[in-house]
């Protein structure tokens, strides 16, 4: 006689240590949760590693581990990050993002209300990417181990043989970046415990990989891209500097942000320019292609307050400058640990 | 956001720029100290500083009360929050800065003590009430801008007869640091002229300054925290000194009365003493300079509900935050500076405080990369 | 020495605490040190405490004397 799963119970039930046992329970919770919510041909395998179609294109894999605090954010969840940033680390190094695995830490005594949640999420925003979740993994670690959940995935996408991804920025290049920004650093802040303001801002979660098609279709000069999330745009901007051996100048009045954003900045003495965003990307682009770039991004709901926020120039030190809006220059640091609010 | 646009517009700043630049007589130096850590950030955040004539020279000074805390009260701190069953509740502004051999709360809170970030004294108040079984304790820094609040806090705590807050009183006065550094620095700092400070001075009133201008001879001009206040600022202190002119001007008339907030300055009358003297990093003991808790209210006193050990207190050995709160030297002068003292691993206060001098230089200042 | 900025003050509470607004967050604030707060006036926010009420008048007078420039002197 075949045993029948019994149910569990998604409204009142919660993880527990056997639930990443390997045994029954994990499989129930494998079967009614991950493969019911994420099903697709590659997932029916049903093998420890999933078989993936031959590829005559370049590969390129990303990997990121999200731990988001708290789960649940104006604007989406800690899955809706996991799917969507892993999806544009690969968008943003020029490749079609196509399969992602999934692993999950579980907290014991974590809601499988919440976590369906979050699945669901996961596999909404997969769907609307074109992109499979093909394999996965769950543990469970034991109450304060981990704050609810921690998610870790990993994608695999194509690089189509003309994209040239990346290249050294060059003197007059233009940066430009798709719309506001600090969305998403200004939601988490302000659903943490101790900030507390109403505030109608929400993550900007999204991705990019459409966007990003167009971007690299309009301007197939694009020198380089990255996606301003931890450390945000200085810490993009930072990085380019020390890597191309390259000098930057921001225009501080050119810089998309929203007032509320602004306002929060001003509030708890935040830079703007250190704040994670999850929908955004930047760009270096050859000043004679910058036209048709803007153009193409604004027309996209992605890209519509896409604006030109600075430029490659020729100084003798890498690093990166603002023009700040009463005409003076100054430095962009990288931000220096956590962004934290001060008094002072 | 009303009241704070106006006061950057681009066009008007580049007009108030070259005015300063038509003002300054050839062949002289102007130095000038914005005393507040505010104005320093502003400075720098701005990038004023490359747009002003080279005859100005703006010398960062000791207002800003993270830099100015003296290293024992850090440990304090620090052994406080390592004290069992304390929570401490702190401005996010002093998780960072360094005590003895480099210890924090930021690090003491990765080893396990109880250290919690608040934005406002009543966030402190509030885990109070939520956890009765525990002590929690407040740690109060700032000037007079500051101070209030935690007057404020000890009045509520009072009147909610609770029993489990206390407050680690660090608070420090304006005027008197003014002074102190004024005869502490006379020959080395030459200094023209102050800026004096915005919100500081909407507490104690702009009148809080005219014997230290009238004693020392010296001009000051209170401005706002926006870069046109500071241009205006700047401005009026040049006609000043090209005038002889001393004494105190106001240019954040919006906000600063001659009087001050006297609801306030009473309420930290009724909660608040000055202590004998107070331990300020680069200046030394200064009488007068700090304020403790009356004995009316000692239960609500960190310093008489828990016995403080802290083993001997030593800066780096290398570290100059003391000259440099002074104006006696600049961030780059120190040998530490963006090699061994970065704001990744900061070796001292100024390094750690947004305003601070070290870290204002270190994160805005194009001179750091050249 | 402080952060603190102008906020417009949205509705009285009971206890001496308003809600502020600043350019679209809103924030609940208390007004211990500050006498007399009305709807609509502009507060000094700093560490969750109203410092003291805008001076409207003297805010635009500031303001004309920046916009003036040339004419302007310490002594107006």
């Amino acid at each position: 006689m075949i045993k029948t799963s019994a149910k569990l119970s998604m409204v009142n039930g919660t993880i527990d240590m056997s639930h990443g046992a390997g045994g029954r329970a994990m499989t129930q919770l494998i079967q009614q949760l991950f493969l019911q919510c994420f099903d697709n041909t590659y997932l029916r395998q049903a093998n420890d590693g999933v078989l993936l179609p031959r590829s005559n294109k370049r590969l390129m894999m990303a990997t990121d581990s999200y731990v988001v605090s708290p789960l649940f954010f104006p604007g989406g969840n800690i899955g809706e990050l996991a799917v969507n940033g892993t999806i544009n680390d690969l968008a943003v190094g020029g490749a079609v993002p196509k399969y992602l695995s999934v692993g999950f830490i579980l907290e014991e005594g974590f809601p499988l209300s919440d976590l369906k949640k979050i699945v669901t999420s996961m596999a909404d925003a997969a769907k609307r990417s074109g992109v499979f979740i093909v394999t996965g993994d769950t543990k469970v670690v034991e109450k304060n181990s981990v704050d609810g959940v921690f998610i870790n995935t990993t994608g695999i996408g194509e690089l189509d043989d003309e994209v040239t991804l990346p290249q050294a920025p060059q003197v007059g290049d233009k940066i430009i970046i798709n719309g506001d920004v600090g969305d998403h650093g200004v939601a988490i802040l302000a659903h943490r415990e101790n900030l507390s303001f109403a505030t109608t801002i929400a993550s900007d979660t999204a991705a990019l990989s459409g966007l990003i098609a167009a971007m690299l279709a309009a301007a197939p000069g694009i020198r380089c891209m990255r996606d301003p999330t931890r450390g945000g745009v200085s810490a993009v901007m930072n990085e380019w500097a020390e890597q191309y051996h390259t000098c930057f100048l921001l225009n501080e009045a050119a810089i998309p942000t929203k007032m509320a954003v602004q306002s929060a900045c001003e509030l708890m003495g935040l830079d703007v320019l250190h704040l994670a965003n999850e929908g955004k990307v930047i760009a270096v682009c050859p000043h004679e292609q910058i036209e048709p770039l803007l153009s193409v991004m604004r027309a996209h709901p992605l890209g519509k307050k896409a604006s030109i926020i600075g430029d490659v120039v020729d100084e003798v030190h890498p690093g990166v400058l603002m023009t700040s809006c009463v005409g003076g220059r100054r430095l962009v640091d990288w931000v220096s640990g956590e962004p934290l609010p001060r008094i002072c | 956001m009303r009241f704070i646009e106006e006061f950057r517009n681009q066009a008007i700043a580049k007009k108030w720029i070259n005015k300063i630049h038509q003002q300054v007589k050839s062949g002289r130096r102007y130095r000038l100290m914005e005393f507040c850590g505010g104005h320093t950030h502003v400075i720098h955040r701005y990038g004023i500083n490359n747009l002003l004539p080279d005859a100005i020279d703006m010398i960062h000074g000791p207002g800003c009360p993270v830099c100015v805390l003296s290293i024992e009260r850090i440990d304090k701190a620090i052994a406080l929050a390592n004290t069992p069953n304390v929570i401490l509740c702190t401005y996010a502004d002093m998780m960072r800065v360094p005590g003895t051999k480099q210890a924090s709360l930021l690090k003491a809170k990765a080893k396990g003590a109880e250290v919690r970030m608040v934005y406002s004294v009543e966030d402190a108040l509030q885990i109070a009430r939520n956890n009765i079984q525990k002590e929690v304790v407040f740690f109060a820094i700032g000037f007079e801008t500051t101070t209030p609040a935690t007057a404020v806090a000890i009045l509520r705590a009072k009147a909610e007869k609770l029993t489990n807050f206390t407050v680690f009183c660090n608070h420090v006065l304006t005027p008197v640091a003014m002074e102190a550094l004024l005869v502490h620095s006379q020959d080395k700092a030459q200094l023209n002229g102050f800026i004096g400070p915005a919100h500081v001075s909407v507490i104690t009133g702009s009148n809080a300054y005219q014997s230290v201008a009238t004693q020392y001879q010296k001009p000051i001009v209170i401005a706002g925290f926006e870069p046109l206040d500071m241009l205006q600022a700047i401005s009026w202190l040049v006609a000043m000194i090209d005038q002889g002119e001393v004494g105190v001007k106001n240019q954040y008339i919006r906000a600063v009365t001659e009087k001050g907030n006297l609801k306030a300055q009473d309420l930290i009358d009724e909660v608040l003493c000055l202590r004998a003297q107070f331990e300020w990093r680069g200046l030394g003991h200064i009488p007068n300079s700090g304020l403790a808790l009356k004995s009316q209210y000692q239960q609500f006193d960190a310093e008489h509900r828990f016995d403080i050990q802290v083993s001997k207190s030593a800066e780096h050995k290398a570290c100059r935050c003391a000259d440099i709160l002074c104006g006696e030297i600049k961030p780059k002068d120190c040998a530490l500076f963006g090699l061994a003292c970065t704001p990744e691993n900061p070796l001292g206060a100024c390094m750690v405080s947004s305003e601070g001098a070290c870290a204002a230089s270190y994160a805005y200042e194009t001179s750091s990369i050249t | 020495m402080c952060l603190a900025i102008p906020v417009e003050v949205i509705e009285i509470l009971d206890g001496d605490m308003a809600i502020v607004n600043c350019g679209g967050i809103q924030k609940t604030i208390a007004t211990t040190l500050v006498d007399a707060v009305e709807v609509g006036d502009f507060v000094i926010l700093h560490v969750g405490f109203a410092l003291t009420k805008l001076n409207k008048a003297n805010a635009y007078k500031t303001i004309d004397l920046l916009n003036g420039v040339m004419g302007d002197s310490c002594d107006s």
